[in-house]
């Protein structure tokens, strides 16, 4: 038998000098140290062996299998390391540029529009639309807004060349995204909660600060006991979420002729932190929002009772949110469709 | 509207720092939109005496001032003109920070030597002290000051420009900013005093008033004022004429320009003696009618505008600005002082059609009150005898046919708690309210507190006017924040909105570029899409006022704008292009709003990018095109046939109509290089268009049903083909693809050449086999297989290509 072991130790040692991958030293090890090889197998037939001899067996076999354990890991270090030697010499330049990936964008204005309507549709309000072309009624009377009022000098207006029987001339451009609250109060009862999103146009010369097309959302909420402390909490809420947690918030009175109360909402500017630069034109505050309690009229109008009902209406620029966080400095890179500036967005 | 500070003291006290006041105001809708603070930096200026001019001993232009400051006597270099004994001036010290004659930078005074004499200080000019732009001389301040004082106790001002609202025509005066600032911070309102003494003849013997155009008249009223002498303000006018903004120009002018900015109530003085027959008469214009402004225009009026005229022509255009025969010259001794309202859409049409906008048409149009006429022309007759020393005639001129009552408006706590969310009792409504100058008188029946609206508030008509007094009284600032507590509408809005981003995502992941361009445009350009547009196509809408002869006209396609976007963006050598815009295309209907048809076109240049180090870039075509519609109709669980059609935009043999449930969605091709030059784009373009509508609609009906992956491994087998060139892939593909087993046909390789008979084409397609229930055995798939060989040479006379 200890002939046997001497004999499996010197052919292990002989064929391990042969190995040179490391699949082959997987067979090696199978073929002498795993559970069918003849020195496990030894090992395990030694207690039928007379006593005497198990002990010099049982030790020299013993002795074989811990060499032979010891080569394994010394071989298999050693071909992990010309392995890598070898991986080392075929190493690329990994400084090369990678495959190019054509990404396409969304238009800034249209990722700023999803941004602010999906803090709304978050907080349970509906997305309304209404036509780009608008009949005078929706976007002034119906707010309130009748023929010669002072306000309407704020919209100058594109007229459409056409003409009714009666020689009015009643088609427009619409100057704001409101009449698609008249639209949804004619065709919806409380409670009402939507926004607005669309493009509006202005008869306006353009500069840097100026365009004639831009786009606002609009918002409106209608139901019982609707107050102007409902109007302050949600777009207080609104603005936080758009321009960070710690920005402050200003709620100060203004006039539209659609609401009343009116109301402006600003930020205090993050530029200066509210001391006052050129960004925030030396007041610390920045405008991003017109609201109001919806007009007693205006709800009249549309047939909802406002002595039973009350409602809060909202509307902002779009564009001025990427201007302000981006520091754009000039909103007619905006449709000049230049690609270096899609680009960047 | 200008306001300075100490102007607006003489009605209210102000007690609070002014950056709060502003504060306050702007919360409460009169928006500070600029502070203008002069003396601010005047902390070592002081008011001195001349007590001694000497000549300088090195320079001529120069001279020494001895300045008695009270305590102490200083010498300063001083090369102003204006240099005399006995004046009181503004005396700098060493250390106070002026600004720069020359440079206009606030810069501090150091000591200094001048041409070898010690100067001690700086005897000011205005503009030095930044009150103005004079830097001619220096300041000579009012004999009554009492040296050693500091400036700042006399001149200083604060300045604030206050942006009003629409509907506050009342507060573009002192008095009525001064209203607001009594009641934000709780002061009592003071309004100065009226009187004066009438010690001419009746005021009947020198004019009459007729009103024939009441209906745009509601009230005219004038005073006389008779042995007037012309000369300059005195300065305190001046100053604050200056500080709003005006020029002063002589004592009567400047009066009515003074009263105009503290009431809000524009007034006119005529020079009486060039009022013909002494009668005024206010009426419409005749058609034609001719007359020379102050500005020595020669202006020709219309029915449209209101005159004041004299018994014989026109003396001023009512409201927005007078006429040159009756201006007051330095001559002038009688003055007819008119206070009148006119109807603000008439002032409005009449600036507007005139092009003329005056500081009184700008008040007119936003609306005043036919009480405030009488009020400032108290004022103003006072003021003027005041300062132009002459003799009041006994008696107003008041024609006031357009005299109205305000009906009072209720309001309780209840309006409050609904309409602000807060609990405000009505003692307190009612506080507030009066601090505003409006009566309240409580209504014991309904619990309500009936309020009188005063005269000057135009703006208010309702309850929730009411409510918006009450909230800027308390404050916006202490309106309590909650969150929407109504329940959650009903419904599912605008699913458009969802859909239109769920097809933008898509193809934003197939590399495309969104743009918007503008919707008008003019007819050259849609021309180019299409020659005959004018015939076939719908007559685009126009814009009745064209902003310019571009953008006059509404696009009844998009195809035009990521056209033009494209060729601008080649211009910058940008290549690869992908763009896409979804908008509106506005075709008209009669009697009714154009149709908004919402569409999407995409487009592709051919241009490819500069050959990467890994393999060369590929030059994009039709097949590009076409990929990334597959790709988004696929997407939307449609399956798209494309049809060989015409389009006026695309070449022919290079177009496909879209067509989805027999339905045609739009089109897709090569741009045609007629149209290619039109818009200056260099290389082929692919172009695609799909009206969203109808896809929106075909996607609706759509239900996504899960199906089940199967088991059984596929097998694959290649078949190449030679067939004539006229075949198209679909027919042949569309054939394999009907045998039983075939789950999959990938044309691989397509060839047509040398080593290929003339008329002839190679096609080599993958199949996939697989049956859904037991593993395919070599024997099934030949079968079928040579089943489809035998098909496609029976239809085509396709053979197999060795
Ligand atoms: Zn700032």
């Amino acid at each position: 038998m200890l002939s046997q072991v001497d004999e499996v130790a010197s052919s292990a040692h002989a064929d391990l000098q042969k190995v040179t991958r490391l699949a082959d030293l997987e067979a090696w090890r199978v073929r002498y140290l795993g559970r069918k090889s003849k020195l496990i197998n030894i090992l395990r037939s030694l207690a039928a062996l007379p006593v005497d001899e198990r002990r010099d067996v049982g030790a020299r076999a013993n002795q074989v299998k811990n060499q032979l354990e010891q080569s394994l890991a010394q071989k298999k270090d050693e071909l992990d390391r010309s392995v890598n030697l070898s991986l080392q010499k075929e190493s690329i330049d990994i400084s090369l540029p990678g495959r190019p990936y054509h990404l396409g964008r969304l238009h800034p204005t249209t990722r700023a529009t999803k941004e602010i309507c999906d803090i709304f549709v978050s907080m349970g309000f509906q997305i309304a639309e209404g036509p780009e072309v608008e009949w005078e009624y929706y976007n002034f009377e119906a707010l309130n807004m009748p023929a010669e009022h002072p306000a309407r000098d704020g919209f100058a207006t594109l007229w459409v060349d056409y003409v009714t029987e009666s020689g009015t001339r009643p088609m427009l451009m619409r100057t704001h995204t409101s009449p698609v609250q008249i639209r949804v109060m004619e065709h919806t009862r409380p409670p009402i909660r939507v926004i607005a999103p669309g493009r509006v146009y202005r008869y306006e010369a353009t500069d840097a600060t100026h365009e004639w097309m831009f786009s606002q959302v609009e918002g409106l909420a209608v139901d019982k006991n609707i107050t102007l402390a409902d109007l302050k909490g949600t777009l207080f809420e609104f603005a936080r979420r758009l321009f960070g947690k710690d920005r402050k918030c200003r709620f100060r009175c203004d006039y539209f002729p659609f609401v009343e109360p009116g109301v402006e909402i600003a930020i205090d500017c993050f530029m200066c932190g509210g001391k006052g630069c050129r960004l925030c034109g030396n007041s610390g505050w920045i405008e991003i929002l017109g609201a109001g309690m919806v007009h007693p009229e205006v709800l009249r109008g549309c047939g909802i009772d406002p002595e039973v009902y009350s409602g809060f209406a909202f509307g902002m620029g779009v564009e001025r949110i990427p201007i302000l966080k981006y520091g754009i400095d000039d909103i007619r890179l905006f449709y000049g469709n230049d690609l270096r500036f899609l680009r960047q967005f | 509207m200008k306001a300075p500070l100490k102007w607006l003291k003489d009605y209210v006290d102000i007690d609070i720092p002014y950056r709060e006041l502003a504060y306050k105001l702007t919360l409460a809708g009169l928006e500070v939109s600029d502070i203008k603070v002069i003396g601010g930096s005047w902390d070592n200026v002081v008011v001195g005496q001349i007590t001694a001019v000497n000549p300088h001993p090195n320079a001529d232009r120069l001279r020494l001032a001895t300045v008695d400051l009270g305590q102490k006597q200083m010498t300063v270099v001083c090369g102003a003109p204006n240099l005399a004994v006995g004046d009181k001036i503004a005396f700098a010290a060493v250390g106070a920070k002026l600004l720069d004659g020359h440079t206009g930078q606030l810069t501090e005074l150091k000591p200094a030597k001048i041409r070898g004499v010690a100067s001690e200080g700086m005897v000011c000019s205005e503009k030095e002290l930044g009150i103005s732009d004079n830097h001619e001389g220096i300041l000579v301040l009012p004999p009554d000051l009492e040296v050693g004082k500091a400036l700042s106790d006399y001149l200083a001002d604060i300045i604030f420009d206050i942006d009003i609202t629409p509907n506050r025509a009342d507060c573009l005066s002192i008095m009525g900013i001064a209203r607001e600032v009594a009641a934000i911070t709780g002061k009592e309102f003071r309004l100065p005093d009226l009187s004066y003494k009438e010690s001419g003849k009746e005021i009947g013997s020198y004019a009459a008033v007729e009103i024939k155009a009441p209906d745009l008249c509601p009230r005219y009223c004038a005073s006389v004022i008779d042995g007037i002498k012309i000369g300059p303000s005195p300065k305190w006018m001046q100053d604050r004429l200056l500080a709003c903004g005006m020029r002063p120009i002589s004592n009567i002018v400047d009066v009515t320009n003074y009263v105009m900015l503290e009431f809000g109530q524009p007034l006119h003085a005529f020079d009486y003696r060039e009022i013909r027959g002494k009668k005024i008469i206010v009426r419409r214009a005749a058609e034609g009618e001719v007359m020379y402004t102050l500005d020595q225009v020669e202006r020709k009026f219309s029915s449209d505008h209101l005159m004041i005229a004299d018994a014989e022509r026109a003396v001023a255009v009512a409201g927005i600005m007078g006429g040159l025969s009756s201006e007051v010259t330095p001559g002038t001794t009688v003055i007819l002082l008119e206070s009148a309202n006119f109807n603000q859409a008439v002032i409005h049409k009449g600036s507007l059609n005139l092009k003329l906008s005056s500081e009184a048409s700008t008040r007119f149009e936003k609306g005043l009150n036919p009480e405030l006429a009488l009020i400032a022309l108290k004022r103003a007759t006072q003021l003027m005898a005041d300062l132009g020393g002459g003799s009041v005639a006994k008696g107003l001129i008041d024609v006031y046919p357009g005299k109205t009552e305000k009906k009072p408006v209720a309001i309780s706590s209840s309006d409050t708690a609904r309409l602000l969310g807060m609990d405000i009792k009505n003692d307190e409504i009612r506080k507030y309210l009066e601090s505003l100058g409006l009566k309240c008188n409580p209504d014991a029946a309904t619990g309500k507190i009936l309020v009188e609206i005063p005269w000057w508030r135009n703006d208010i008509a309702c309850t929730a006017d009411l409510v918006e007094e009450v909230a800027r009284v308390v404050g916006y600032d202490n309106i309590p924040t909650t969150t929407l507590s109504s329940s959650l509408p009903g419904g599912e809005g605008a699913s458009m909105v969802t859909f239109r981003q769920e097809v933008r995502d898509i193809l934003v992941a197939c590399g495309f570029q969104e743009v918007i361009t503008y919707p008008l445009t003019n007819l050259e350009t849609l021309n180019k899409l299409s020659p005959d547009l004018n015939l076939t196509g719908p007559q685009p809408l126009a814009m009745a006022n064209p902003m310019s002869r571009d953008l006059e006209f509404l696009r009844t396609s998009l195809r035009f704008g990521v056209l033009t976007v494209l060729a601008r963006n080649q211009r910058n050598r940008e290549e690869n292009i992908r763009l896409f815009e979804m908008g509106k295309v506005f075709i008209p209907r009669a009697k009714d709003l154009p149709l908004e048809n919402e569409m999407l076109c995409g487009l592709i240049d051919s241009v490819a990018p500069d050959a990467y180090w890994a393999g060369k870039a590929e030059m994009a075509d039709f097949y590009s095109a076409k990929g990334a519609v597959e790709a988004l109709l696929s997407r939307m669980g449609l399956q798209a046939v494309f049809q060989a059609g015409e389009d006026v935009t695309i070449s022919p043999g290079k177009c496909a109509h879209i067509i989805v449930d027999g339905e045609k969605l739009g089109v897709i091709g090569e741009v045609h290089p007629r149209v290619r030059a039109g818009f200056d784009i260099q290389s082929p373009a692919f172009l695609f268009e799909i009206d969203m509508d109808k896809l929106k609609a075909l996607c609706g009906g759509k239900q996504l049903i899960f199906k089940a992956v199967t088991k059984f491994p596929s097998t694959e087998r290649d078949i190449a083909l030679l067939i004539d060139i006229q075949v198209t892939y679909e027919k042949v593909a569309g054939i394999i693809s009907g045998f039983p087993l075939v789950v999959g046909v990938r044309l691989f390789d397509l060839y047509a050449g040398e080593q290929i008979p003339a008329g002839k084409k190679s096609l080599a397609f993958r199949i996939t086999y697989q049956a859904e229930d037991h593993t395919l055995t070599d024997e099934e798939v030949e079968a079928v297989q040579q089943k489809i060989v035998e098909k496609l040479a029976a239809d085509f006379g396709a053979g197999l290509r060795s």
